[in-house]
């Protein structure tokens, strides 16, 4: 259930349901680069956590991975943004994501060894299948700018390739 | 001379071939090649994040850095499935002579 909470900003956002987006349907792009990002950023932090914790190899690996790929994922949309000069916009959907994410890492903190690797690949297959969602239907046909919308679409072919892998890491500490 | 002239016939043998798949945008192109034993496979990676190219049967696996190629000298026949380990979305298949 931990898994599912975390993924439950961008549920809101892929239902429209949300508060986060009740007055704005559809996000504008300096919104979307905000989003982006910080989906990016709260994987990287999620990822440094299970480094710190984790003695499993191939957990391990897949956290070096998610490192790697979102904080390259977030160099281009930085360079992007900065390009457009666009300035990426704070926005109720992102402050949403920062809250549960701050508190699905402080639960993840506190567990160890097996349990912990468990909950962190559990919760990374969830995640990145909320964050896919949210991008193919809200925030991919949102984006008006031509390249944030190449980018986003390159962004959701690698967590696309990331949902997989993390669902093999799952698998295999079954 | 007949020494290095022997070497370089290993290294590259007479006819052999050199075939690049690009990735681009996660896809490797063409996802399908047919090749011959001595050929070489270059993968030229243009994405902005590594890839690899794993064998499924693990005779290979290559890592390919962002913006960099990487290559492999194809030693036996068969037909090889091949995807990224960090990507497996990512797939690819050579089928050598």
């Amino acid at each position: 259930m931990r898994a599912l909470r975390i993924g439950a900003a961008l549920a809101a956002l892929v239902l429209g349901t949300g508060v986060a987006l009740a007055q704005a349907p559809k996000p504008t792009d300096p919104q979307i680069a905000h989003i982006a990002y910080t989906a990016g950023d709260i994987d990287v932090k999620a990822a440094n956590l299970a480094l710190q914790k984790s003695k499993n190899a191939q957990v391990r690996e897949f956290a070096t991975d998610m490192v790697r790929d979102h904080t390259a994922v977030n160099q281009q949309a930085l360079a992007l943004v900065k390009k457009l000069g666009v300035t990426p916009q704070d926005n109720p959907t992102s402050q949403a994501l920062v809250k549960q994410a701050d508190e699905n890492r402080a639960k993840l903190s506190k567990l160890n060894g097996a349990a912990f690797d468990k909950a962190y690949v559990d919760n990374e297959v969830a995640y990145h299948k909320a964050v896919d969602s949210a991008l193919q239907t809200t925030l991919i046909p949102s984006a008006q700018n031509a390249e944030l919308k190449s980018l986003l679409e390159t962004g959701l072919k690698i967590f696309q390739g990331h949902e997989q892998h993390a669902e093999k890491v799952a698998a295999a500490l079954k | 001379m007949f020494l290095a002239a022997a070497l370089i016939g290993a290294a590259a043998p007479a006819g052999a071939e050199t075939i690049t798949v690009t990735i681009e945008k996660l896809v490797f192109a063409p996802a399908q090649v047919s090749a011959h034993v001595g050929d070489t496979i270059v993968w030229d990676n243009k994405d902005f994040i590594p890839h690899t190219a794993t064998g499924r049967n693990h005779e290979w696996d290559v890592t390919i850095a962002a913006h960099h190629s990487a290559k492999i000298e194809l030693t036996k026949p068969g037909t090889i499935d091949y995807f990224c380990k960090i990507h497996p979305n990512m797939k690819g298949q050579i089928t050598v002579e």
